[in-house]
C-alpha cells in the first residue's frame, strides 16, 4: 500500500511537471508534441551530472546541480521547437514528432559513443548508471521513500499558478495563445511571449525527464526513450483543461493507474485476477482515451494554438 | 540559359524535389558532424558506409540479395507513408499509423499462425485490423472532438500491449524465444507468393510480390486523391470542414472514412513485412516499432506525393540498412535513425523554403517588369 502511494506520488510528480510544461507552451499558442523528446534530453542532462559529479559534494548540491542540468538541457532542446515554430512558422506537429525521434536517436548515439569510448569498445550499451547519486534524492520514513522531486513538483505547481494567473506575464502569455493579433495590437511582443512559453515548457519537461528515469531504477537505457510518458502528460494537460490545479488532480489520477502497473503484484486480489502485465501497462492509456472522449466535447484549448503567428495576417 | 533555370524553379514538383534534397543534405551533414565529434579519424568512412549500404558487400550476388531485403523492407515503409500522407491531405496528422501498423502485424500473424490461413486472408485481416483502429480515431474525432494526434498516440500504446498479449498466446509464440513462431515453418501458405521475383534478387527468400503490391497501392492512392470525386470531397473536407458541410458533403463520414483508409494502408504495410517471413514479432518489445513514425518522415520527404514517397521510402530504408555497416566498436547503428530524424526535422522547414523560392521569383519578376518599363516608354516616344 505504501509502495503504491510512493509510486503514485512519483509518477504524478513527473506527469505534473511535464503537463505544466505543455500548459505553458500551449497557453502561448505553440503545440508541444515534442515533450517526450524534451524529457529524454532533460533526463540525459541530469543523468550525466549524477554520473560524473563526485558523491562527496553532498546531497543539497547534487540535487541542485542535477535539476539545473536537466532544466538547462530541456530548455536548450526546446529551442529547436521555438526556432522552427515561431521564427520559421513550421508545422508544429511535424516539428514535435521529429524532435521526439531525434531525442531518442541522439541520446542513444551520444550515450553509446560515451560508453564505447570509456570502455575502449567493450561496452556498447546505451545505459547510464547513477545508483549513488539517486540515493541522495531519497529520504526514508519507515517503508515510505520520500523523494525530493515531489517537493520540486509541488513548487513548480505553485510557481506556475502564480506565473499564469497572478502576474502581468501570465496574462500576456495567455493573450498570445487566445488572440495573438489582439495581443500584438496592444504592444505585446507575441514572438517573445511564445519563446517564453516554449522555453518554460522545455525547463519543466527536462526536469520531468530526470524525475521519470530515477523514479524506480538506478540506471537507464536511453534506447528506450521515456515510453510514451510525454504523451501521457499531454493527455493529463488536456484532461486538466490547461489549468494548473486541475492538471495536478489529473496527474494524481493518471499517476495512480501508472503506479498500479508497477506494484499490482503486491495486492492479493489483483494478483488473483491473474491478468497479464500488459493490461496494467495499457491502463493509463485506455483511461486517458475514455476520459478524453467524455470531456473533449467542449474543448477549452487555447484558441490560437498550433497556428503560427504572422504579423501580416489578420 | 538563366531564363530556363528560372522557369524550372517555377514547377511545384521541382521546388519540392529541391527542398527534399536540401533536407537530405542537411541531415547527412549534421550526421557527419556528429560522427566527427565521436571520432574524427573514421567519420568519412562511416558516413560513406551508411550511404553505400549494401553496395559494400563483395559479390554481385550478395549485393542483389541485400537489395532484395532493402526492397522488402521498403514496401511496408511505403505503405505507412501512404497512410500518413492520405490522412494529411484530408487535414489530419495520422501519428497513429504506428499503432495501425502494429494492429496489422497482430492480425496477420495471429490469423496466419493460429488458423493456418492462406496469405491473402492474413492480409485482409491485417487491413481490417488497421482500418478498425483508424476508425476508432476517426470516430473519436467526429463524435467526441478528441484530437486525432492524441487519440492516435494513445492507440499506438494500446495496440502495442494488446499485440504483445495476443501474440504471446500458446501456439503462436515460440516457446524457446520471445519471438512468434516462424510462418515459414508453421504455415508456408501464409507467406506472400514470390512468383519468381526472388530469382531476380539472388534467390533472396524474402522477395515477394509484396514489393509490386506496395507500388500499385501508391498509384491507387494517387488516383483516388487526384482523379476521383471521392478524393476531391475528402480533400475539400480537409481544406475547410464547414464549407464541405455547407456544400452538402458528408463531412463526418468523410473523416471516419479517411482514417479507416489510412489505417487500412498502414495495416496492410505490416502484412507486407511479416508475411514475407523476413522477421518475426518480438513479444517483449516495449516501444512502438519505428516503422510508422518513419512513415511520417517518408511522407514529408516525398513531398506528400505518393510517387515521391516511393523514392523517399527507398532512400530511408537504404540508409537504415547502411547504419549496420559502421564500425560498431567506435560508432553505433543508430546513426541512421539520427540522420532520418534530422531529415524530418528539416522537412518541417519545407514550406518556409518554398515560400523563399516563390518570393525570390516574384522579386525577380518585379525587377524584370521594372526594367522593362522605361524601355517600353522609349518605344512609344
Amino acid at each position: 500500500m505504501i509502495l503504491l502511494l510512493q509510486y503514485t506520488l512519483l509518477f504524478a510528480s513527473v506527469l505534473l511537471l511535464v503537463a505544466l510544461g505543455g500548459c505553458f507552451s500551449e497557453r502561448s499558442g505553440v503545440i508541444n508534441i515534442g515533450l517526450e523528446g524534451i524529457m529524454v534530453i532533460g533526463a540525459l542532462g541530469g543523468a550525466l551530472v549524477m554520473k560524473f559529479l563526485p558523491a562527496e559534494m553532498g546531497a543539497p548540491m547534487m540535487i541542485t546541480a542535477t535539476i539545473l542540468a536537466s532544466a538547462l538541457a530541456g530548455m536548450l532542446y526546446s529551442l529547436l521547437l521555438a526556432v522552427a515554430a515561431i521564427n520559421f512558422k513550421a508545422d508544429q506537429t511535424i516539428t514535435g514528432t521529429a524532435m521526439n525521434m531525434l531525442a531518442t536517436a541522439g541520446a542513444t548515439v551520444a550515450v553509446k559513443a560515451m560508453n564505447t569510448a570509456a570502455s575502449g569498445g567493450s561496452d556498447v550499451s546505451s545505459d547510464i548508471i547513477y545508483t549513488r547519486a539517486r540515493d541522495m534524492f531519497i529520504v526514508r520514513f519507515g517503508n515510505f521513500e520520500f523523494n525530493w522531486f515531489m517537493v520540486v513538483a509541488l513548487v513548480a505547481l505553485l510557481i506556475s499558478w502564480v506565473l499564469l494567473y497572478k502576474v502581468k506575464f501570465g496574462l500576456r502569455l495567455r493573450a498570445c495563445g487566445e488572440h495573438p493579433q489582439a495581443a500584438d495590437s496592444v504592444g505585446i511582443n507575441v514572438y517573445k511571449m511564445r519563446y517564453a512559453g516554449v522555453l518554460i515548457s522545455g525547463i519543466l519537461g527536462g526536469i520531468g525527464g530526470i524525475v521519470y528515469i530515477t523514479a524506480g531504477v538506478s540506471s537507464w537505457k536511453f534506447e528506450n526513450g521515456v515510453a510514451g510518458f510525454g504523451f501521457l502528460a499531454l493527455a493529463v494537460m488536456i484532461f486538466g483543461q490547461w489549468k494548473p490545479f486541475k492538471i495536478a488532480l489529473a496527474a494524481l489520477l493518471f499517476g495512480f493507474f501508472r503506479a498500479l502497473g508497477n506494484v499490482y503484484t503486491g495486492f492479493d486480489f489483483l494478483k488473483n485476477l491473474n491478468l497479464p502485465s500488459g493490461v496494467y501497462n495499457m491502463l493509463p492509456y485506455i483511461i486517458s482515451l475514455i476520459v478524453l472522449a467524455l470531456t473533449s466535447k467542449s474543448s477549452l484549448a487555447p484558441k490560437a494554438e498550433g497556428i503560427p503567428y504572422d504579423k501580416g495576417s489578420r | 540559359m538563366k531564363k530556363k533555370h528560372s522557369s524550372i524553379l517555377r514547377f511545384e514538383g521541382v521546388q519540392t524535389l529541391l527542398a527534399s534534397l536540401l533536407c537530405i543534405l542537411g541531415g547527412l551533414l549534421i550526421g557527419f558532424i556528429v560522427l566527427l565529434i565521436i571520432e574524427p579519424s573514421g567519420a568519412w568512412e562511416a558516413i560513406t558506409s551508411v550511404l553505400e549500404s549494401y553496395f559494400r558487400y563483395p559479390s554481385a550476388k550478395l549485393q542483389l540479395k541485400y537489395l532484395g531485403q532493402t526492397l522488402t523492407r521498403t514496401a511496408p515503409l511505403l505503405m505507412c507513408s501512404l497512410s500518413v500522407l492520405f490522412a494529411y491531405k484530408v487535414g489530419m496528422f495520422n501519428i497513429g499509423a504506428a499503432g495501425q501498423y502494429v494492429a496489422g502485424a497482430c492480425a496477420a500473424l495471429y490469423v496466419g499462425i493460429a488458423f493456418h490461413m492462406p496469405w491473402w486472408v492474413c492480409m485482409l485481416a491485417a487491413i481490417l485490423a488497421g482500418a478498425l483502429l483508424g476508425a476508432v480515431s476517426g470516430m473519436l474525432k467526429t463524435f467526441c472532438n478528441v484530437n486525432v494526434v492524441i487519440s492516435g498516440i494513445m492507440l499506438n500504446w494500446i495496440a502495442l500491449y494488446v499485440t504483445n498479449m495476443v501474440l504471446s498466446t500458446e501456439g503462436v509464440k515460440n516457446p524457446m524465444s520471445p519471438y512468434t513462431m516462424q510462418l515459414r515453418g508453421v504455415n508456408p501458405g501464409g507467406l506472400i507468393p514470390q512468383m519468381g521475383l526472388n530469382t531476380l534478387f539472388g534467390n533472396e527468400k524474402s522477395v515477394t510480390i509484396a514489393i509490386p503490391l506496395a507500388i500499385i497501392m501508391a498509384i491507387v492512392v494517387w488516383v483516388i486523391l487526384n482523379k476521383t470525386k471521392f478524393g476531391y470531397e475528402l480533400k475539400a473536407t480537409g481544406y475547410n470542414y464547414h464549407a464541405a458541410k455547407y456544400s452538402g458533403m458528408k463531412e463526418n463520414q468523410n473523416i471516419i472514412m479517411t482514417m479507416m483508409i489510412a489505417g487500412a494502408l498502414a495495416g496492410m504495410g505490416a502484412a507486407l513485412l511479416y508475411l514475407t517471413g523476413i522477421e518475426e514479432w518480438e513479444t517483449t518489445i516495449s516501444s512502438v516499432p519505428a516503422m510508422g513514425f518513419n512513415g511520417i518522415a517518408v511522407a514529408f520527404l516525398g513531398g506528400l506525393s505518393p510517387i515521391g514517397s516511393i523514392l523517399a521510402a527507398y532512400f530511408i530504408q537504404h540508409i537504415t540498412m547502411g547504419g549496420g555497416n559502421v564500425d560498431l566498436s567506435v560508432y553505433c547503428a543508430q546513426i541512421s535513425s539520427l540522420i532520418s530524424s534530422l531529415i524530418i526535422f528539416l522537412c518541417a522547414f519545407v514550406a518556409f523554403f518554398k515560400l523563399a523560392i516563390k518570393n525570390h521569383l516574384r522579386k525577380r519578376d518585379e525587377a524584370a517588369a521594372a526594367a522593362a518599363l522605361p524601355k517600353k516608354g522609349g518605344d512609344n516616344a
